[in-house]
């Protein structure tokens, strides 16, 4: 029974033909039916799979739909196909549905920008590939769509590209993803060298015969390290997250959309799918454990002192990241799964009320500037509200059961330090994301003037037609002032899930029945078949110690939002005078531990010096320019010789005939007498 | 019977004479006639190699050559007197509209 899954994919991909090429001349309207309404058809389709998928027998999963053979050389082939499993199908519905929700909103934030065409065109082209990514039935085929949403994300974060700033960042986000897919890169030709085939299916069954590669080096060990080089680019983890900080120069619902629910999930999504090849090669694993941990503690502790509230978001979900790769390093891939899927709620509304913020205060982004907005912005503040618990795990938002439940994975698969450091980042997360609440909320309103004050908008050309917008609305930028509709109802959806989202994997610890984790665990289990991963996690006992274990980070989340309270909210004065006591600390943690300038330092300057002083004036202007200079100036001046000889003198002529009738006459000669 | 290596040697002393009088002379005239001496040579290299070798093709070739001549010269003249009248001299050094 074919689904006709690859209609899917390319409903976006429609709309996105029909706004990028003929959009210029339409009315905003008609260009956000065409965006909305192909995502929203998506959306739809999407929910009628799971539908279908609800009604298949265990033995039809995966359920592979295969159109055509998309390349063939030799004994390779890639299929263009599409793999639907309990992992893709999740991935699917988040994709399409907080895709959807964030068009949705992107009509209001976008309402007064340039270029509304081509945003949503890009936002469609990114729907496309992100899908691609998580349909694909070979890694191929994935690595098409993850290339792809690489460049819509280059796109959307330079939108703003006269701004200078935003088409580094663009560009540094494209960069370093480089980096990252070329590791992904060479994993995929291992994999072709070795098994042949890149096809999810069969790719399994070869390496299920593989055994388990113990105490380092192995083939699928280097080629998990290799995936893991490629996660980190697309992911922000250690040590190649450095563009996502910077990617905060694009709109905000693309920060929302790309940045933190979908497409950054992308390398943990990689990771869980490729769960039999990490099964098989526990070193790789480990090393993904160890990576998100590292990444998830250094993310939390600059988070804690950034000003700006969307680098406190990125940081946040640098941070989140890699407690999903922590969960997948410690096997628990349904875990990482679980918080990719209540962190694109969280963090999607997070950052969709951060741009509703921004929004209604005509471009602010510094939380200085801020404080007491709970009445002017009032859905704003209790969806973000939800939201900000959400992140900091307190029960019974979802990103408690999630965040629990990786926590007690790293704890009870014998990780106890990679579980310590986690729950220290929970409390930490709790601090900075409540930091940011009361910052921006609570207190009095710390922005010019709103009766005189002239807006400092986020100064760009482009940017700047968004003060304009005083044309159409009663409202001028003065006071801070709520978002449309148009923005507040995404946000009281994604609120909705960042509430309930984490029930459907209620630990039964809690007397819940863990659906997220049996809907799940078959695509797993079948993975992990003839591996430590796969011996059943002892069950009896252990549900009081995991339970104490829910309180610990539960009491350290609290201590965290108390901590916050009294420092931003009680003493407002104390973090000035805490930050002037670390001094050079807290500097260095401001500066996000000057790894920008490390990396500037180490890798991007002698580049610039080896290109401009070997290949630039070296090669390039010393070998290739040269030949060719030189080539053209010797002909000029071999035809400026030659030139004379057409004197126009008719004598002249006839002394070459007789010169080159004798030349001749002479070779024949030396011809003749060899 | 004259030997073949007569013929050739004065053979090569007209075509030499004509190559020398068509690049020495300035008379267009004067050259045309060089240009008659060098083909003359060359005809009667091409009559001693036919007689020596009592073959016909020599011989077919200097009717050729003459009949080539006669042609030349016809069309020759004709230029020749059209010169004069557009320049009134025959120095072809003052026949240089081509040069550069």
């Amino acid at each position: 029974m074919s689904m006709h899954l690859w209609i899917i994919p390319l409903l976006p991909l429609t709309g996105a033909a029909i706004n990028g090429l003929l959009g210029k001349r339409f009315p905003k309207v008609l260009v956000n039916t065409i965006a909305l309404g192909f995502t929203a058809a998506a959306f739809a389709m999407a929910l009628w799979v799971a539908a279908q998928f609800a009604g298949l027998s265990p033995d039809q999963i995966p359920h592979i739909e295969r159109y055509a053979t998309w390349l063939s050389a030799g004994q390779f082939s890639a299929e263009y196909g599409i793999y639907l499993d309990q992992l893709s199908l999740v991935m699917l519905l988040i994709v399409t549905g907080v895709g959807f929700l964030i068009h949705v909103y992107s009509v209001g934030y976008m309402a007064h920008e340039g270029g509304y065409y081509r945003y949503f065109a890009y936002l469609n082209i990114f729907m496309f590939f992100m899908l691609t990514l998580v349909l694909a039935d070979n890694y191929l085929l994935m690595f098409v769509g993850w290339e792809g949403v690489g460049l819509a994300s280059y796109l959307l974060i330079g939108f703003w590209f006269l701004k200078k700033s935003a088409a580094d960042a663009g560009k540094k986000a494209f960069i370093t993803n480089r980096v990252g897919d070329f590791g992904f890169l060479i994993a995929l030709f291992l994999l072709i060298k070795h098994f042949g085939t890149l096809q999810y299916d069969s790719l399994w069954k070869l390496v299920s015969q593989h055994p388990v590669e113990s105490a380092g080096a192995g083939l699928l060990t280097a080629i998990g390290l290799l995936m893991l080089v490629g996660a980190t680019g697309k992911s922000a983890q250690i040590p190649l997250y450095v563009w996502l900080p910077d990617a905060m120069e694009g709109p905000t619902p693309v920060s929302a959309l790309i940045h933190a629910a979908t497409m950054v999930t992308a390398g943990v999504y990689m990771v869980a799918r490729s769960s039999p090849i990490f099964d098989r090669a526990p070193d790789a694993r480990l090393a993904v454990a160890v990576i998100g941990t590292l990444t998830a503690i250094f993310a939390a502790s600059i988070g804690i002192v950034q000003t700006d509230i969307k680098k406190v978001l990125a940081y946040s979900t640098i941070s989140q990241l890699g407690y999903m790769f922590m969960a997948c390093g410690v096997a628990d891939y349904i875990g990482g799964i679980f918080h990719l899927m209540t962190h694109a709620f969280f963090k999607g509304l997070l950052f969709l009320a951060a741009g509703s913020i921004i929004h209604g205060l005509g471009g602010e982004q510094d939380m200085r500037h801020m404080g007491g907005l709970r009445k002017y912005l009032p859905y704003t503040f209790w969806s973000m509200t939800v939201a900000t618990f959400a992140i900091a795990g307190l029960p019974p938002f979802a990103g408690f059961f999630s965040k629990d439940r990786i926590l007690w994975s790293a704890w009870s698969s014998g990780n106890h330090i990679i579980w310590l450091i986690g729950v220290i980042t929970a409390g930490m997360t709790s601090f900075y994301m409540f930091r940011l609440w009361f910052l921006t909320f609570f207190g009095e309103y710390r922005g010019p003037n709103p009766e005189t004050a002239e807006h400092g908008h986020d100064a760009d050309a482009i940017h700047d037609a968004h003060d304009a917008h005083a044309t159409g609305d009663s409202h001028g930028h003065g006071a801070p002032h709520e978002s449309p509709w148009v923005m507040v109802v995404p946000l009281m959806i994604l609120a909705l899930l960042s509430f309930v989202g984490g029930w459907v994997g209620v630990p039964h610890s809690l007397h819940g029945s863990d659906h997220f984790d049996a809907f799940l665990a078959p695509v797993f289990q079948a993975a992990a078949a003839g591996t430590t991963a796969s011996e059943p996690a002892p069950e009896n006992g252990v549900d009081s110690t995991e339970l104490i274990f829910s309180g610990i980070s539960v009491g350290l989340a609290a201590l965290g939002l108390l901590l916050a309270w009294y420092l931003y909210y009680k003493r407002p004065e104390l973090p000035a005078r805490m930050a002037k006591a670390a001094g050079g600390l807290y500097t260095l943690v401001l500066d996000k531990y000057k790894v920008d300038e490390l990396y500037g330092a180490v890798i991007i300057q002698p580049l610039i010096a080896l290109s401009t002083n070997v290949f630039w004036k070296g090669i390039d202007l010393g070998l290739i320019d040269r030949a060719v200079d030189d080539g053209a100036e010797g002909a000029l001046e071999t035809s400026d010789a030659m030139r004379h000889m057409q004197s126009g003198n008719i004598r002249s002529y006839a002394g070459w005939v007789a010169v080159g009738a004798t030349a001749v006459i002479a070779f024949m000669v030396w011809r003749g007498l060899r | 019977m004259v030997p073949l290596s007569y013929y050739l040697v004065l053979s090569a002393i007209l075509f030499a004479c004509g190559v020398a009088g068509f690049l020495i002379k300035r008379n267009i005239i004067t050259i045309f006639l060089s240009i008659e001496l060098m083909l003359n040579g060359v005809n009667l290299s091409f009559v001693a190699f036919a007689a020596q070798l009592n073959k016909l093709e020599g011989h077919i070739f200097v009717f050729f050559v003459m009949v080539v001549a006669a042609a030349e010269a016809a069309v020759g003249l004709a230029i020749i007197i059209a010169v004069f009248r557009t320049r009134e001299t025959l120095n072809v050094d003052r026949v240089n509209l081509l040069r550069l």
